[in-house]
This record gives structure tokens, sequence and C-alpha cells, in this order.
């Protein structure tokens, strides 16, 4: 089972004094994750520690099943693309993605093969040939992007990937995210962009100060947070009667009518029995439903809900 | 039972996979080697190892080169080679080299490409001090050859003769393997001593010292020095006056052959740490 899966085993890691990450447990399936929290909060640390660039103070990590000590299986299986911007001096993108891939042991050819495959992916073009020390900073984002996947691996970890990328970039980059998760490839990614990186997340971790406040299915983690209502926004003719008529409810404890007046947002605190009612309603035809869908259960309504606006777990 | 784990032993070190490591090692060595010799940061070793060699082509310039005078100039060469090359050039030159091979990708924040390559921290750590003893064997060895030949030009027919029929090709063979020894044995100091610290400079002026007072140190701890063992190899010995006599180390005498396993078994050792040290080295730039 742990073959296939990245595996914490109750891992602290202690900078010194400082605490970088405590008593964390996790077992990650394949598919998208994302790691959420705020500055400090220790996402990169237990990246670093998923990857073998720190070892944890206690506790065990391994990754599909094997262990970041064996540098020369391990690397060949995880890709990490680190948020540190810098390269070894005087490089081309070009000549860095074939440093790189030369190392994995494979023939020149291959290796040529494999950096241009990896340029075209990531949409890095000429620039390649050019020195990485020009470059602007989603190019260099890039061409890290690129020296990570080159060589296949089956477990892809992205330091703040989006990061200096322009709209357009952000967009490539995350379909080229879906397209590996698609082909059953580990992806745990950190970011501060949440709402694109939510489109594209099968899971998240939330961790803030060190330790782990949540973890999951987006749907189910925003389901467990059980003090906070959900809420649910109906699009529909008659949002006020709508109100009206949901908020005699005693689950349902607000209301707030959408900007454009065509829609409200519901919050209940029993999402069952809300729908139940909200199907006899339409039935009655005391309204017309055009759409409903849960308004807060993505990651940045997550965040805000488990870490709040100021990086402390409520 | 023994002679079956021995056996067993020998077997698992057999199966390892050499010609990967070997291939890796090359690969790496060679990114080095490029980045140290062709680098403007190596501006300042290239003047270290080639400045006695400008002194030593203004004196052929500039001064008589009698028959008389080739004993003075031979003894001037060993004292450049004694004095200067081993106790500063090649001291300060490996320094520069092997100190930034990690430690100054970690200032650089570049360490962790590497890290993050499927290559055996070990291979990484003897890829790397090979290509640095590369490039400080390449540079020194090239000043030194340039200062012999220099030397012994402008004594024309005297100076041909004393080079190929008398002691002066012995004597360059034998600078020439100092030069490597040195080079091998402070670059495998430095290295472990970047790693070790962040500031390697303050750890190496007390490498400095050691070497300095070395001679006056018990019979056993004269042995961990890398300049002790070089001075039994001097085809010519220069005694030390006045201040030189600082550097110059009187150790007890051992043959050349003891002499150069004594420094190879240092270096092994030294390195045999480092390879430990690598294994549990993590990557923090905030803290460099």
């Amino acid at each position: 089972m742990s073959s296939d899966r990245i595996v914490f085993e109750d891992v602290s890691k202690f900078y010194g004094e400082v605490l970088g990450v405590n008593r964390v447990s996790l077992s990650i399936p394949p598919g998208v994750t994302t790691l959420v929290g705020p500055n400090g909060s220790g996402k990169t640390t237990l990246m670093n520690l998923m990857t073998g660039l720190v070892q944890p103070s206690s506790g065990r990590v391994s990754v599909l099943g094997l262990d970041p000590g064996d540098a020369a299986q391990f690397f060949r299986e995880v890709g990490y693309c680190t948020q540190f911007d810098s390269f070894p001096r005087g490089l081309t993108g070009w000549e860095f993605l074939m440093d790189s891939l030369l190392l994995h042991g494979v023939t020149e050819l291959d290796a040529y093969k494999l950096a241009q495959e990896a340029i075209q992916r990531v949409r890095l073009g000429d620039a390649a040939g050019r020195r990485i020390a020009g470059y602007s900073k989603g190019m260099r984002q890039k061409i890290r992007l690129a020296q990570a996947i080159a060589h296949h691996p089956r477990v892809l970890v992205l330091d703040e990937p989006l990061n200096g990328l322009d709209p357009m970039a952000r967009a490539q980059s995350l379909a080229l995210f879906e397209e590996l998760s698609r082909q059953g490839m580990h992806l745990v990614i950190s970011s501060h962009i949440l709402d694109e990186v939510d489109r594209i997340s099968d899971r998240v971790v939330l961790i803030t100060g060190g330790y782990l406040v949540a973890e999951g299915n987006i749907h189910q983690v925003r389901q467990e947070v059980r003090d906070k209502p959900m809420q649910v926004l109906i699009r529909c003719d008659r949002p006020e009667q709508l109100a009206a008529r949901m908020f005699a409810l005693n689950h349902c404890v607000e209301a707030r009518l959408h900007s454009d007046a065509k829609g409200v947002f519901l919050r209940t605190t029993d999402l069952d029995e809300f729908y139940r009612l909200l199907n006899a309603v339409a039935v009655e035809g005391l309204v017309q439903i055009e759409s409903v869908a849960p308004a807060d259960d993505d990651t940045n309504a997550i965040y805000q809900y488990l870490i709040g606006s100021d990086g402390s777990a409520s | 039972m023994s002679s079956k784990k021995s056996v067993g032993f020998l077997a698992s070190i057999l199966e390892q996979p050499w010609g990967l490591w070997t291939l890796q090692a090359r690969r790496l060595a060679r990114i080095e080697v490029r980045r140290n010799m062709l680098s403007w940061k190596a501006t300042w070793i290239y003047f270290l190892a080639f400045i006695p060699t400008c002194i030593i082509f203004i004196h052929l310039l500039v001064d008589r080169h009698t028959t008389t005078a080739l004993t003075e100039d031979t003894n001037v060469l060993a004292g450049i080679m004694q004095f200067y090359y081993i106790r500063l050039g090649v001291f300060f030159g490996c320094l520069g080299i092997f100190s930034r091979l990690i430690r100054g990708e970690m200032v650089e924040r570049s360490l962790h490409f590497y890290l993050l390559a499927p290559v055996r921290r070990e291979v990484l750590l003897l890829a790397k001090f090979i290509a640095g003893s590369i490039s400080a064997i390449a540079l020194f060895a090239a000043a030194v050859l340039a200062d012999f030949v220099l030397m012994y030009v402008g004594f024309g027919p005297a100076g041909q003769e004393y080079i190929f029929h008398g002691p002066g090709l012995g004597q360059l063979e034998a600078y020439l393997g100092i030069m490597v020894l040195a080079c091998l044995g402070y670059g495998a100091v430095f290295l472990l001593l970047s790693m070790m610290f962040k500031n390697p400079m303050p750890a190496a002026m007390l490498v400095m010292g050691w070497e300095a007072i070395n001679p006056v140190m018990p019979s056993l701890l004269q042995k961990i020095s890398v300049a002790s063992y070089l001075r039994h190899l001097m085809p010519i010995t220069i005694p030390g006056d006045g201040i030189f006599a600082l550097l110059t180390v009187q150790t007890e005498p051992v043959s050349a052959g003891v002499a150069v396993l004594g420094l190879l078994l240092l270096v092994g050792v030294v390195l045999a740490y480092s390879c430990v040290r690598i294994r549990r080295l993590e990557i923090r730039y905030t803290t460099e």
C-alpha cells in the first residue's frame, strides 16, 4: 500500500530549538495534493523532508516505499522544483538541463531528447539557449520546473511553482500539472495562489506553526469544520423569497443577497436537511432555481476558517 | 564462518553499480573542472600559481646567466618550491578551490541541485574532490613546469646539460610529484573544513599555524601534517634562516615511499570522514 504513497510517520523536525514541523503523520495517495499554510508554517520543511534535503529529528519519511537517503534510487522517481531562485553559475538553460540529466547516467542522446521534451513542455522555447543569469523570474521558474520533470519522475514536488509567472504562464503550468496528475503522478504543491491551485487539487494539507491542522479531500475537510456553517450560493429569480423561506429553518443561520440580486448566499449547519427542503421549494414552483453550488468548500475558505488571515490556527 | 562473511562482503562490494558511479563521477568532475578553471573568480588562484613564473621571467630577461649562477638559481627554485608553493601558493590556492566546492555552492544556494540528483552523496563528494584536484594540479604543475623551464633556459647549453644529463629532470619530477601530493593533501583538508565551518578561513589559518609549529610537536603529531610529508620529498633542502626558520619543517627523517604513503593515508582518512559528514549534510541556506 505504502509503495504508491508518500508517507510521513510521526515526523518531527527541529532546527536547533526552532520547530520546523511537529509529529506529522500523513499518507498521500497519487493525484494533486496542495500544502496550504502561512509563511513559516512548515510547508517547505515538509517538502525538504520528503526529498531528503533535511533529515527528520524523529519519525520516518518514505516516498513510494523509497528512503530519501537512498539518493541513487530515490531521485529517479522524484523531481523537486524548489523555491530557491539560484542556479549553478554561468550555465545556459540548456546546459543546466543537460548537466542534470547526464547525472542520471543516461546517454548524451537520451539526455538531449529528454531536455528537448522538457523545454517544450514548459514552453521555454529559444530562451533555453541563453544564460540563466539573463532570465526573468518567470523563465527561471520554468527552467527549474523543466529540470524537475525532465527525467519523467513519478513524484513531483513543487514549492511555490506559480511564483513569478504571468497569468498565461500560470494557466499553462496548471494545465501541465493537471496533465501529469491524469497520468497517475503524485504532485505535491505549495502555493499562495490558492484560487488557481484549488481548481486542480484533489487533496489539501493544512499546516500552521509546524502543526498539521487538517488533511484530506477538500470537501471532506470542509464538512469537518463543523463550527463554520456551510455556505451555498443559489442562483434564482426570487432570491428574497427563497431566503425568507429557508431562513425559517433552525439550521439556516445566515442569508445574504448576491450583489447582482439574482442569487442568495445561505449558511446552514445541516446540509442534508437544507438540500431536502430546497428540493421541496423547487417542486412547489415558488422560485425558479438556476443553479446551486457550495460557496465555501474551496481551499481558500478552508484556509480562512482553519488558519485565519493572521496565520494562527483557530 | 568468518571467511564466508568476508566472501559475502566482497561479493556485495562487487555487486555495487561501480560503472554508474564512475560515469556519474566523471560527469560531475567535468562540470566542476569547467567551472573551476573558466571562472573569473579563479583569477586570483592563477595569480597565486604564476606569480613566481612572472618573477623568474623578469629574472631571465634582466639578469646575466653565468655558469656559476646555475647552482644559485637551482637553490632559488628549491626555495620557491619549499617556502612559496608548499607553504603559501598551493595552500591558499587549494583553500580557494576546495572550499568553494561545497561551501561555495551553499553560499550561492545551488548545492541542492546536486543533492537532488540520483547520485550517492559519497560519489558527489569524491567527484568534487577529483575535480578540485585536477584543477589545482593542472594550475600548479603548469606553473612549476614554467618556472623550471624559465629558470634554466637562460643558461643555454649548460642549462640543457644540467636538465638532460644532470639532476635537473629528477628534480622536476620530484617538484611535480610534490605539487600533486600538496594539492591532494591540502585539498582534502580544506574540503573537510569547508563542510565543518561556514567560514573556513579561520580554520585554515589554524592549519597554517599547525603546519608552522609542527616540527616542535612529538613524532606522532608530526604525522598529522601535509607539509611534513612533503619536506621529505624535496630533492634539495634549503635550510630556513630568520623568519623562514619558522616556516621550515624539521621532521624526523623518513623514506620517500613512507612519506608518500603517509600523506595518501592522511588524505584517505580525511576524505572518509568527509563522506560521513556529507551524508548528514542538510540544505539550510537561510543559515548561510
